[in-house]
């Protein structure tokens, strides 16, 4: 199966700070992937890098972005931006403040779709379509509302429309369910499930929450201080983890037998700073599995069953414990 | 601009009917409405006389009857010179403060989202321009570009420029990190569009509560220039050039020079309320409605 979008090797800097180091990944048509880290692990950078948006003071410096074989990278700004929203969509965290609050919901959604060469009616009839698709009902009316008449999970459905109206590939979903309470939470990852399958969209979901991975994903890339320690797909990655921080990460799940104990199981230490990166593997000070090697020494993502970790110690070493 | 005012044309009577709930707003919105008749009116030459005729028999009459507020030393109706002058004043300032407030808020908004070199660039400028005193910065303007009251329009809005620059930036530096400015960008929406749909009219408040005080201190400017000869020459009628004429007989005929004095007055402190009623009534926290 080829791939839609194809990472490879991305590192992204802000001043001299290598905030994404050397990350790669491939997404098919109809296929979602889900990118997991803690706060500043460097997975809103990679989505925003990918999308061309960086915040000022952010570059590119290595890797290649490649869109159906297309390096988007090379591009010029022009074409960037007719890559931008006609080709990949993005969806974001916050629907409370990502509608311009003095603009008519419908006019929103239509301009990205005149700004990519859509006449007017066409792109009309397309926003009341895609108003339709993503279950809003009464498109016509929605339409006309300005956001703040709307709730949170109808602005996201509204920004999900957005996205998809010019048909692009390639959706990003950056965190769009944490702002939103657990049952919209749902409907929002029914919404763009069924538009994955319908659209053949290739998605990149970045997320902390495991819960929402283990429902919409695919393949799953465990990011740790701008690397991917680990690549698998989802069920086995759920089930045998071969990494010491994705075993952490789905240790930390409440259950009821953890929450009856009273002590949610934590991962110790702090994350590692972009900028005071250890010498070794950037998790050694934090990893239960540590050994010498680990801390001067930073292990490359290899084959290790089910997909691909980097870590020097084999998880038949820790499986027991961990599980 | 017309994105704008078409998306902020379904709030307009929202807007005048929350100045008119506030009181200094209705003091302001009566008043300036008043004033706005009255220069009309004078424009119009509608009034009962000719502000030019003059009436040497007639000079220096008190308000009566047949001349209410009175004549001045050439015979001609303080009334009619009044309402026509502040048409004038009004023309001068109007004029002054729409090119100031287009060039300084697309300077502004320039600024305050591009950053870089284009806010260093118009930053500077905007400081220096603010170093000197606003009438001393007219008065040069003017002098370098001859008197009339089209220079004096010119000089005007040359001083109140930077303060629209100013006020436009500071918002715009908020709105341009925005989530729907970067939702805009991720659209791949053209950045023209962006800045005149997108940041624009979520910055329109402040200037145009910026406006109605600017209209004010510009009919103070443009009555100065013209008291000191450098502005609207005679023998049209203008606030400041009646108050400049009547210094000499103010002993005799007071109604010379209060009447235009005090229209001076009324008409900054109108609009200085009706500036404080839109601020009140133009503030995004009082904007949301029911919504929070």
């Amino acid at each position: 199966m080829s791939s839609v979008l194809r990472v490879e090797g991305l590192r992204t800097a802000i001043g001299d700070v290598e905030i994404v180091r050397g990350v790669g990944f491939a997404v098919a048509a109809g296929e979602t992937l889900a990118v997991v880290g803690e706060s500043g692990s460097g997975k809103s950078m990679t989505a925003l890098s990918i999308a061309g948006l960086l915040p000022r003071g952010g570059r590119v410096v290595g890797g290649e972005v490649l869109l159906e074989g297309r390096d988007v990278l090379a591009l010029p700004e022009a074409r960037r931006r007719a890559v931008r929203g006609a080709e990949i969509g993005m969806i974001y965290q916050d629907p409370m403040t990502s509608l311009n609050p003095l603009t008519r919901v419908g006019a929103q959604v239509a301009e990205g779709l005149t700004a990519h060469g859509w006449t007017k009616v066409r792109a009309r009839s397309r926003t009341l379509e895609v108003l339709a698709e993503v279950g809003l009902p009464s498109p016509a009316a929605i339409a006309r509302l300005y956001p703040h008449q709307l709730s949170g999970g109808m602005r996201q459905r509204v920004l999900i429309a957005a996205a998809i109206a010019p048909r692009p590939k390639v959706l990003i979903a950056d965190e769009p369910t944490t702002a939103l309470d657990v049952t919209i939470q749902q409907q929002i990852l029914d919404v763009v499930a069924r538009l994955r399958d319908e659209y053949g969209l290739a998605v990149v979901w970045i997320t902390h929450d495991l819960g929402v991975v283990a429902r919409i994903a695919d393949e799953v890339l465990v990011m740790y201080a701008g690397r991917a320690v680990e690549r698998a797909s989802v069920r086995p990655l759920f089930a045998a983890p071969a990494h010491p921080y994705t075993a952490g990460l789905l240790r930390s799940i409440p259950t009821p037998a953890t929450v009856h104990r009273g002590a949610l199981p934590q991962i110790g230490g702090i994350p590692a700073a972009p900028s005071g990166l250890p010498a070794g593997c950037p998790f050694a000070p934090r990893c239960p599995q540590r050994i010498g090697r680990c801390e001067h020494e930073e292990p490359p993502l290899t084959d290790r069953s089910p997909g691909h970790a980097a870590c020097w110690v084999s998880p038949e070493h820790w499986a027991g414990e961990a599980r | 601009m017309t994105a704008g005012t078409a998306a902020a044309a379904p709030r307009a009577d929202h807007l005048v009917a929350r100045i008119w709930r506030d009181g200094n707003g209705r003091i302001g919105l009566v008043v300036t409405g008043l004033l706005v008749l009255a220069a009309v009116l004078g424009v119009l030459g509608v009034l009962p006389h000719d502000p030019l005729a003059q009436a040497p028999a007639d000079r220096l009459q008190g308000p009566s009857a047949a001349h209410w507020l009175g004549t001045d030393q050439f015979g001609r109706d303080v009334a009619a010179r009044t309402a026509s002058g502040i048409g004038t004043s009004l023309r001068v300032a109007v004029l002054s403060v729409a090119i100031a407030c287009v060039a300084g808020s697309l300077l502004g908004v320039l600024a305050g989202f591009f950053r870089g070199w284009a806010d260093q660039v118009i930053g500077r400028v905007i400081d220096v321009l603010f170093a000197f005193p606003a009438l001393l910065l007219a008065l040069a303007v003017v002098s370098a570009l001859g008197s009339g009251w089209q220079n004096a329009a010119v000089a005007i809005a040359v001083v109140y420029t930077p303060i629209f620059a100013r006020v436009a930036r500071g918002p715009t530096l908020s709105v341009a990190r925005s989530e729907y400015v970067k939702a805009a960008q991720v659209l791949g929406l053209p950045v023209r569009r962006i800045l005149f749909r997108h940041v624009l009219p979520n910055v329109a408040a402040p200037i145009l509560v910026q406006v109605t005080l600017a209209l004010s201190w510009a009919i103070l400017t443009e009555s100065a220039l013209s008291f000191l000869g450098l502005g609207t020459q005679p023998p049209q009628p203008s606030l400041g050039l009646m108050v400049s004429e009547a210094r000499d007989i103010a002993a005799l005929a007071w109604w010379v020079l209060a009447i235009p004095a005090l229209a001076i007055v009324i008409a900054v402190i109108g609009l200085n309320l009706l500036g404080d009623g839109l601020r009140g009534a133009a503030d995004p926290r009082s904007r949301t409605g029911g919504d929070r």
